[in-house]
This record gives C-alpha cells, structure tokens and sequence, in this order.
C-alpha cells in the first residue's frame, strides 16, 4: 500500500437517513494484516480513521471527513461456529443475516437483533444495539462472550467480562473510537421451531398502550409497539402492540421445515409489485397527509385485529426495515433522521405524551412512531436504562442544508430538552442531532471523562474519530 | 447564482486566468493553481490564493485539493482549465508529446474533477467546470493527441454531468473555438475572441445553472454540427 493521503479512493458515504453525507477516503481491508497496515499508513500520513460496517446507522456515526472511512465488511467470515453450545466465532464484517443463515438450520437464533438483518456484528457491538426483547435479554453487549479489540497504540486485546472489565464496557457501544475489533465471539439462542407466536393487540391512547405493555411483560419474549403519532387530542399515542413468544417442545409440529433457511426468506413482492421498485411508488406518497390518512388506517387495522394471533417466522417479525428494499430513497433527497429517546419507566407515560404532543405542536410529525421496553445495563455510555423509548422518523424537506437544520434542530432541542429533564438518554445510532450539552446532561460528565481517558490511553494520538464524535464530543 | 468560493486550475495564463480575475471581480474567493508561481502571483495581484502545482504529479492533487477547501473554508466552484497543445508537424509521430496531452488534459482532469464531484455530490451542490474544446468533436489530422484528449474530457464530462446532476451538480463543458492565447502563439485566426470574452461567455454558461455544455463562442455550434455531420471520406481530405 503506498500512501492513503495521496492514493486511497473517495467514496461519497452516508448515514442511513441520508440527511448527512460527507465525501471522504474509503479502503476496505481484507484481514487484520491489512487493518494493521492502514493504521501504520493512516499515522504516518496524519490522517484520522473511521470505522464503517454496513452504514446502517442513521446519523453520522460511521462517516468522517478529512480522513479514511474503514470499511470492514470485507472482514465477513465466521471463523468457527459450535451448534452443541451456541457460541459463534466471527469477524467483524459479519452481518447479522449471514449469522442467522448460519445458524438457523442448526436450531439457534441470535439472542438480540435489531431491526434490520444488515447491520455487521461489530457495528451492533460498537453501538451496542438492542432488539424488541431489550427488557428480557438486555442489549447486544450481553451476548458477547468476548471481543478482541485493535487500537491504534499497537495493542491486540481480548475484552470480556472477566478479562479487561473496564474496556469492555467502555468499547460495547464505545462507538468504534477506541479501536477496531477484530473479532467477536458470542452466546446465541436455542430455539424449538423457526417460528414465533405472535398477538397483535391495540390501544386506544398512550396510556392503553403502556398498560398492554405492562400488561404483557411478565411472559412475552418480544414486544414492540407501534403509534400512530399524527393522533391527537384523547387519541394521542393510539398504535398497536406486538407480543411475540417462542415455540417450545412440540408446539410446531415440523420444525425442521421451519427451521429450513430458505423458508424464512421474506415474500419478493408485495401487493403485487416487485419489491425493489416498491420506495418508488412510496415515494410521491410520504407527505403528511398521506401519511396520516396510511397511519389513521393502520389503527383502524389494529382495531379490527385486535386478540389476532398467528405464526410467523423470526426473519419476518424481528426484521420489519427489511421488507422494503431501499425504502429510505422513498424519503427524497433530503432523507430523513430517526431519533430515538429513552425515559425511565418513572414518570415515562407523561415524558412521552409530551413528547408526541410538542412535534405535533412544531408540526413536525414523525411518519412513524416505534416503542420500546428496556432494562438499564452497565456499559460506560450506554442509552439502556430501566425504561421506554419512542424511536421517531422525521422526513427532511429542504436539501439546502442551513434551513432544515434550523428546524430540525429547533424542533430536536426542545424534545432534548424534555427527555433530559425526565433523566432521560439518546442512543447514537440514531442521532443526528444531539449537542455537545445535550449529551452531556443526557449521559453525565462523569462518564463522558471516564470515556475520553480510556480513549487517550488507547488512542494516546487521537487517531480514531467520526462524523459523530466531532460533533458530540469535540473530536 | 453567485459563485462565492471557487478553484481554478490552471490559471496562470489564458482562459482559466481571465475567468479568475472576472470570479474574483464579481466578489468571489479565488483559489489558483498553476505550475509556476510568478505567473500565479501576476494573475493573483494580491488578492487571490495562490498554489504552484504541476497536474502531471497525480499523488499531489487530493491533499492540495483538502488543503484549498480548508483554506477558503469551503468551495462552491471548480474550474478546470489546464491544457497543453504541443505543435505537430506533418509527418511528426510524437509521444511523449502525447503521452504529455493526456496526462495534462485528461488525467489532471479527472484527479481534480473526481475529488470535486464527490464533495459537491454529498453537498448536493456546486459547479463543477470543464474547459474542454471545439478540437475534441471530430479527429483533425492536425493534432491527433489533442483530438483525442479533448474528446476524452468532453467524454468524461458528460460522463460526470449523467451520474452527478441528479444530485444538485451543476456540470458544465465549455468547449471554445479558437481564443486568443499563447496555447495558438499568436496566430490571427477566424472567429478568433480574446480571453475575457471566453471567460465572460463560460461563467455565463455556468450561471445558468443547467448543467449545460456550449459552445463559447456560441456560433461554433453551428460550425461545429457541420463538422460533426461531414462524412468520413470528405473529411479527411481537409487540412484543417
């Protein structure tokens, strides 16, 4: 490799919302020899790295200007997988589809998965994500059995819960800015059938649905919530609740069938149309008055569905972003930010009952509302907490940057504002927004002093940053 | 459309030093570049930025390009306007001359212009500018290396206007006939301009704002749709 400063490809990269996109130096590395040597290349040309999965963070996490953007998902391969105890050995590009393809056939499921099956297994590690099961399993970080981690002072470590304690939790959700991790072994799930069994329920108010929450939290082993957040008035927070359960035993007659991999493939069209062509026929469709008519009736759906239960496999609950291929482009050019805001369970129903209520007084509705149940962990800037979340969409009209970013920030700072007074947390995957200050109040000086000294000692020459860390952090 | 932040290379002389001086009169924050630094000092009077740089040493352009953004604090405009026309003479098979050509003409372009288009992509904005030629719409027996250069950038132009545009780039060729500069060493041509009419007539073009690619100036159009149109077999038995 001679000089990345002078040779290495641009590439314009974004962050899944596409609301920001930045133009930088890209490389992707084949094995750990390679990553060595970008890191050798990257200092002595004085460049900053960045490290990128899959891009599936909606904000600027995995972009940065003026540098190389690392991307690792050339590093795909499952190193070693045990189908007696479930423990998976993988590199860092690994997604979480090529992990579940692995897997499936041979009865186990990954324990937490996000939204989306894209996403490598490092980036849900370096921003710690959580599933619809967060208040019964915990966040990604609780899988892991270890991870070995690469910084820039030239060290090879293996983190764990017994080995470098205080890096592990520092690097799970450390945002990729303590070093590249290189390799990731982690527990995953027995599981019976390839099936679930999943309830739809509705609520007719915010409050209904934080009863069906509380109402199905004893015994769901999944549960997520929609709202329809263009409601108002008595109506506010009106949306449909999912509870899902595994199978056991012999509740799925033929599990080998539904175990079968190609079996929980998603359908390949939908309503008739191919599916790859479905974000344009969404796209003239996604301004407000479609999408509150498209939100009006899926409640009235719900209503009707309500008490339905009926099988459907994990590919098909867990990954809902995944139906629609591409349906960020349905946003426009502009793209859009998701934000997500976590409360603790103490005074939640108010906290986001005002939360709905100021984007509707903004009139700046998100097109879709997603809740949540979590449990508080340990990990040093973790968004967890013993509480709720409401992840919001928010479409960007206006490409010229300075005005949306005046309303958006506007609109987001007064939301910050009340999540913080509730003590409440943000989660960077899904920022875009978030201030030095707000993070700050948000996370505690403490913690944020705690996680810059680690960051010196591992990257004692500030070699590692991102779009994200400039902006929240300073560097 | 004001053009408040713009790179030109190659504007030590010619075309790409009469569009800095008229950017930097009409309010804009010029940077030039240029392989010698006194002509860049003259054309600069003092008020614009200056960087000595030849575009055939490849591995200098994306940290030049980095240090330019940083020190205007942005861009909104880049002008590419280096060329080289080394003379033939009949009988002359030459290569380095166009080995030369190439790495001028087209290579310098592209290491420039793609650093350029991926900024102004992910700004969904910017100017991105091209001097291009009338030379490069048919194979003249003339200049073979030239020909083949322009036609390259005129390609490659395109090219950048079909994959950027959708992203709020605005593309521009501009393609003059024959302008009054050292590039022609004097000679009194038909249609001939000077330098600030061309540099007039292609900021004009880029104020547009349509991604447009023109003729500069633009009676060559016509000239040049017969010159594209004249079949092979009459073609080359022209001299020109």
């Amino acid at each position: 490799m001679t000089s990345l400063a002078t040779s290495a490809p641009w590439r314009v990269l974004d962050g899944f919302g596409r609301a920001v996109q930045v133009a930088s130096r890209s490389v992707k590395p084949r094995d750990v020899d390679e990553l060595r040597a970008v890191f050798a290349h990257a200092a002595r040309d004085g460049l900053p790295l960045t490290f990128r999965g899959s891009g599936r963070s909606y904000g600027d996490a995995s972009i940065g200007e003026g540098g190389v953007v690392v991307d690792l998902t050339g590093l795909d391969r499952i190193n070693a997988w045990d189908p007696v105890t479930g423990i998976v050995d993988a590199q860092p590009g690994v997604t979480i589809e090529g992990l579940w393809r692995r897997i499936l056939g041979d009865g186990w499921w990954p324990r937490v998965v996000p939204g989306t099956m894209r996403p490598t297994l490092a980036g849900c590690v370096s921003m710690n994500v959580h599933g619809k099961n967060n208040f019964r399993v915990g966040a990604f970080g609780d899988q892991l059995e270890s991870i070995d981690l690469l910084s820039p002072d030239g060290e090879l470590r293996t983190l764990s819960r017994t080995e470098n304690t205080e890096l592990f939790r520092a690097a799970v959700g450390g945002l990729g800015l303590l070093g590249v991790i290189t390799r990731i072994r982690m527990r995953t799930k027995k599981v019976d059938s390839g099936l679930m069994r999943v309830r739809a329920r509705s609520g007719r108010s915010l409050d209904e649905m934080f009863d069906l929450f509380e109402q199905h939290l004893p015994d769901a082993d999944y549960l997520v919530g929609w709202l329809d957040c263009f409601a108002s008035g008595d109506d506010l927070g009106r949306g449909q609740l999912h509870v899902a359960h595994y199978l056991h035993g012999d509740e799925d007659r033929d599990p080998s069938r539904s175990l079968d991999v190609d079996k929980q493939d998603l359908p390949s069209s939908m309503f008739g149309l191919p599916k790859k062509h479905l974000w344009r026929v969404m796209r003239p469709f996604l301004r407000d008055p479609f999408v509150q008519l498209v939100n009006w009736a899926k409640f009235q759906k719900a209503r009707i569905d309500d008490g339905d239960t009926y099988l459907q496999s994990h590919v098909a609950f867990a990954f809902l972003l995944d139906y629609v291929p591409d349906w960020r482009l349905a946003y426009g050019p502009g793209g859009f930010i998701q934000y997500q805001v976590f409360v603790p369970d103490e005074g939640a129903r108010s906290s986001l009952r005002d939360v709905l209520r100021i984007c509707q007084e903004e009139d700046f509705t998100s097109y879709l509302g997603v809740m949540k149940r979590h449990r508080a962990d340990d990990y040093l800037l973790t968004h967890a907490l013993d509480g709720w979340s409401l992840a919001m969409d928010f479409p960007i009209r206006d490409t010229s940057q300075t005005r949306w970013r005046e309303r958006v920030a506007r609109v987001t700072e007064r939301l910050s504002e009340r999540v913080i007074a509730a003590g409440g947390r943000f989660y960077f995957a899904k920022d875009a927004v978030l201030r030095p200050i707000d993070v700050q109040r948000a996370f505690g000086a403490r913690k944020l002093a705690e996680f810059a000294a680690i960051r010196r000692r591992l990257d004692p020459n500030h070699q590692l940053t991102s779009a994200l860390a400039q902006r929240v952090f300073g560097g | 459309m004001q053009i408040k932040k713009a790179i030109v290379v190659g504007a030590s002389s010619g075309i790409g030093a009469s569009i800095a001086r008229q950017l930097l009169a009409e309010g804009a924050d010029v940077a030039i570049v240029g392989r010698r630094q006194a002509q860049l000092d003259e054309v600069a009077a003092g008020k614009m930025r200056t960087y000595a740089h030849d575009v055939e040493h490849a591995a200098e352009i994306a940290p030049l390009w980095e240090r330019i953004v940083a020190d205007l604090g942005g861009i909104d405009t880049i002008v590419y306007a280096a060329g080289v026309m080394p003379s033939f003479e009949e009988h002359e098979y030459d290569f380095a001359k166009d080995q030369q050509m190439l790495a001028v003409n087209v290579l310098g372009a592209m290491a420039w212009l793609g650093l350029a288009a991926a900024r102004f992509e992910a700004q969904k904005s910017g100017n991105l500018v091209g001097i291009s030629s009338i030379a490069g719409e048919r194979g003249r027996r003339g200049n073979p290396g030239y020909c083949t250069s322009k036609a390259a950038l005129s390609t490659y132009l395109e090219a950048l206007r079909n994959r950027c545009s959708r992203y709020g780039v605005n593309v521009v060729t501009i393609k003059p006939g024959f302008v009054d500069t050292a590039m022609l060493g004097g000679q009194k041509l038909p249609l001939m301009i000077s330098p600030e009419r061309a540099a007039d007539e292609s900021i004009a073009l880029v104020k547009r704002g349509t991604s447009a690619s023109g003729f500069v100036p633009g009676i060559w159009a016509i000239i040049a749709l017969v010159v594209r149109m004249l079949p092979s077999f009459i073609f080359r038995r022209l001299n020109f």
